[in-house]
């Protein structure tokens, strides 16, 4: 994992920020959560990846302490009662909700001010993190009067003006346009810098390949893959596209038997003996090459590849229904 | 505890702000006036139809002689019994006293007679309708016997005494009863809008952040604790008006019975045992509501939490009367009828101690309400998906 500047804590304050055992949720005797274990380093950006329904949300309640495991157990920052720790912790659910009546920075303040930072300071720091945010003519007012990603915006704000030492962003990119996706992953870089550990959950592979130096799959109520983004890429060999003028020759032996050529061009796994071995027999067995390119695996393939074909279609699914809302 | 009740607060104070401050709440304070308004008319109105009901006129066919006589007895009984304990008069001019056909004099006369006097003062016979007959046929006889004796009616001489104990007892269960009625309807008024306290909180999808950043306890004890405070400051303004309005059109407040525990600790005690039976009917409805996902599931819920709450009240004032007999003693211990039964205590007797373990006991089981009402709310709402809302309300409370 990439190291990053860690916040001065004492001796004895906990390595992980979160800390999961085996846990257990059952909805209606329906098995949400199904004996996840999960560790997460202090400091670092984290990615819960899955589909909608996959128990993505259960989890991270079951984190925060919003709902109790039926089975196993969860530490928070250390703690058993994750409640307890609620001040060192920023959350922005998946359902973003604010009062419609209350001015922004006083809703910023309000969400401060539950998590133990006295209200005139969270005022205070509402109104400058809006100046800040670019949105200081809408400070004053009320949420109802707000664009949708303005009010998303002010939950975020609200989310970590206690400065918090872990923040939980359940699906914080649905709903944003490109532009204010763009803000987000700035904004989550930002806190990553001074220390501070940031989980998010997403069904866009896309930003916690940009953003995660770990990652952990959840597929039907399970955690198939925790780690980091590389070695889940690696669990995939590199994939080779190449061009040739020639269809035949004594270099076919180098590529894969069962690989079939589309015109000129061939697709197919990088072998096992590796890139230098390929690239000799197709110079030396005169393939003629016209383009060649090695390609290591992204993310989406590494999670079709983990998560089972199924899982990825409905990933996709929730993808385009989601472009479809937006 | 210091965490929840820090957070509490921060609930508390933002429910409270919110609804002092909307233009709803102006609304709110002006609610009772509409019942008074319409009480005020319909009792106007009420009193006049009965004043014209109630002002008979006897038609008189007597003997000239006579009817003057009846006259001056109904003139000397009016000075003790008042114009409204007896009859009009209306002497029928050139009719027989013994006319066989007189009853068509009721119908023919100048003004609409509720029954005629002819025959005598000796033998008086009055005609009319039965019910007419038999409501006036005593006064009758007392206005013929007074006319005969030609005596002026024996004046009473009066010695007031401060009170007696059966009075007292009784003006006690007066005050006892009134203080029942006021809390009852206090609560009734108020602790029902404690019902659709958490539906704006699932709607604008804010509890989720609420739940991630405070005990659960402390918002439901914030909710009740701001809807508390918003019902004790319409409590205070109403008071404030009635007292100003009494004082002003009844030239003083009128006198009313003392209450065995005395006026100052009794007006202590309503307030802390309408706080007491609001905080507790408020937090069975918070936690019934909360279960509720929309406006229209909390309209159902009203209508048995409402038939509950008069349950309650019944018990409670069917008790008033029944000081120590085993049914007060149940209406004193069951929680949600305890306050009740208690200011009826308050105002029958004068043991204080009484007082202040039943107030424990009342805040102990709200908060066992609240709990139990958390803990039904962990359990069954806050779920992702849809698994939750697509069950059903009692499903829900079932869990």
């Amino acid at each position: 994992m990439t190291s990053h500047a860690q916040v001065n804590t004492p001796a004895n304050a906990p390595l992980n920020a979160i800390e999961a055992h085996h846990i257990v949720k059952r909805f209606d005797g329906e098995t949400a959560v199904d004996g996840i274990d999960l560790t997460i380093k202090k400091g670092s950006i984290f990615g819960i990846l899955g589909p909608n329904g996959a128990g993505k949300t259960t989890t991270l309640r079951m984190l925060l302490g919003i709902i109790d495991p039926d089975e196993g157990e969860r530490f928070l920052l250390g703690s058993p009662d994750p409640i307890t720790k609620a001040h060192q912790v920023g959350y922005l659910p998946e359902e973003r909700g604010l009062y419609q009546s209350m001015k922004a920075y006083d809703a910023i303040a309000f969400m401060g001010a539950l998590r133990g930072l006295p209200l005139a300071e969270g005022r205070k720091r509402g109104r400058q993190m809006m100046e800040d945010h670019g949105l200081g003519d809408a400070a004053n007012k009320q949420i109802r009067q707000l664009s949708k990603g303005m009010a998303q915006t002010v939950q975020l704000l609200g989310t970590i003006v206690h400065e918090p030492d872990l923040i939980i962003l359940d699906e914080p990119f649905s709903g944003l346009d490109a532009l204010n996706q763009g803000k987000l992953e700035r904004l989550i870089r930002g806190q990553a810098d001074k220390g501070v550990t940031v989980i998010f959950s997403t069904h866009v592979i896309a930003h916690a390949e940009r953003l995660c130096e770990e990652i952990a799959i959840v597929a039907n109520g399970k955690i198939p893959f925790t780690g980091k983004v590389s070695t889940a890429r690696d669990r995939l060999r590199p994939q080779v596209h190449l061009e040739t003028r020639n269809l035949d020759g004594p270099w076919r032996s180098a590529i894969p038997d069962d690989c079939e050529p589309l015109g000129h061009n061939w697709h197919f796994t990088l072998p096992e003996s590796g890139v230098e071995p390929l690239l000799r027999a197709l110079v030396e067995g005169d393939a003629g090459i016209q383009s060649l390119s090695i390609e290591r695996p992204g993310l989406h393939d590494a999670f079709v590849h983990i998560a089972g074909e199924a899982v990825a279609k409905k990933m996709e699914e929730d993808n385009a229904l989601e472009g479809e809302v937006a | 505890m210091i965490e929840t009740i820090r957070a509490s607060f921060v609930i508390a104070r933002r429910d409270f702000t919110a609804i002092i401050f909307s233009k709803s709440f102006f609304f709110f304070l002006l609610g009772p006036l509409f019942p008074l308004i319409i009480a005020i008319a319909a009792g106007g109105l009420g009193q006049q139809v009965r004043q014209d009901i109630d002002r008979p006129v006897i038609g008189i066919a007597l003997e000239e002689s006579q009817a003057v006589k009846l006259a001056a007895a109904r003139k000397a009984l009016t000075k003790s019994l008042g114009n409204g304990g007896i009859p009009e008069l209306l002497v029928l001019e050139g009719t027989d006293p013994s006319d066989p056909d007189i009853r068509e004099k009721l119908d023919t006369a100048s003004k609409p007679l509720t029954a005629i006097i002819s025959g005598s003062l000796e033998a008086p016979l009055l005609t009319g309708s039965k019910g007419d007959v038999k409501r006036w046929s005593g006064r009758v006889a007392l206005l013929s016997e007074t006319a005969l004796s030609g005596s002026n009616p024996v004046v009473v001489k009066t010695d007031f005494v401060a009170a007696t104990g059966s009075s007292k007892k009784r003006t006690q269960i007066a005050t006892a009863q009134g203080g029942q009625i006021i809390l009852i309807l206090l609560t009734m008024i108020l602790a029902g809008m404690v019902l659709s306290n958490l539906v704006e909180e699932k709607t604008n999808k804010i509890i989720e952040i609420l739940a991630a950043a405070i005990p659960m306890d402390a918002i439901f004890l914030g909710k009740l604790f701001a809807m508390l405070g918003m019902a004790l400051v319409g409590i205070t303004v109403w008071s404030a008006l009635g007292f100003i309005g009494a004082s002003v059109i009844l030239s003083g407040m009128p006198s009313l019975p003392a209450p065995a525990v005395g006026w100052p600790l009794f007006c202590v005690l309503m307030v802390l045992y309408f706080s007491m039976a609001y905080l507790l009917l408020g937090s069975l409805f918070l936690g019934i509501g909360a279960m509720a996902t929309t406006v229209r599931e909390v309209q159902t819920l009203s209508m048995p939490v409402t038939m509950g709450q008069l349950l309650v009240f019944f018990l409670a004032a069917f008790t008033v009367t029944k000081l120590g007999e085993p049914v007060e003693w149940f209406a004193v211990v069951f929680p949600f009828s305890s306050p009740f039964a208690m200011i009826a205590r308050a105002a029958q007797m004068e043991n204080i101690w009484q007082h202040g373990v039943a107030l424990i006991w009342q805040a102990m089981f709200t908060l066992v309400i609240i709990r139990f009402s958390v803990m039904l709310f962990r359990r069954n709402v806050m779920k992702s998906g849809n698994s939750g809302r697509k069950k059903s309300l009692l499903a829900r409370i079932r869990g």
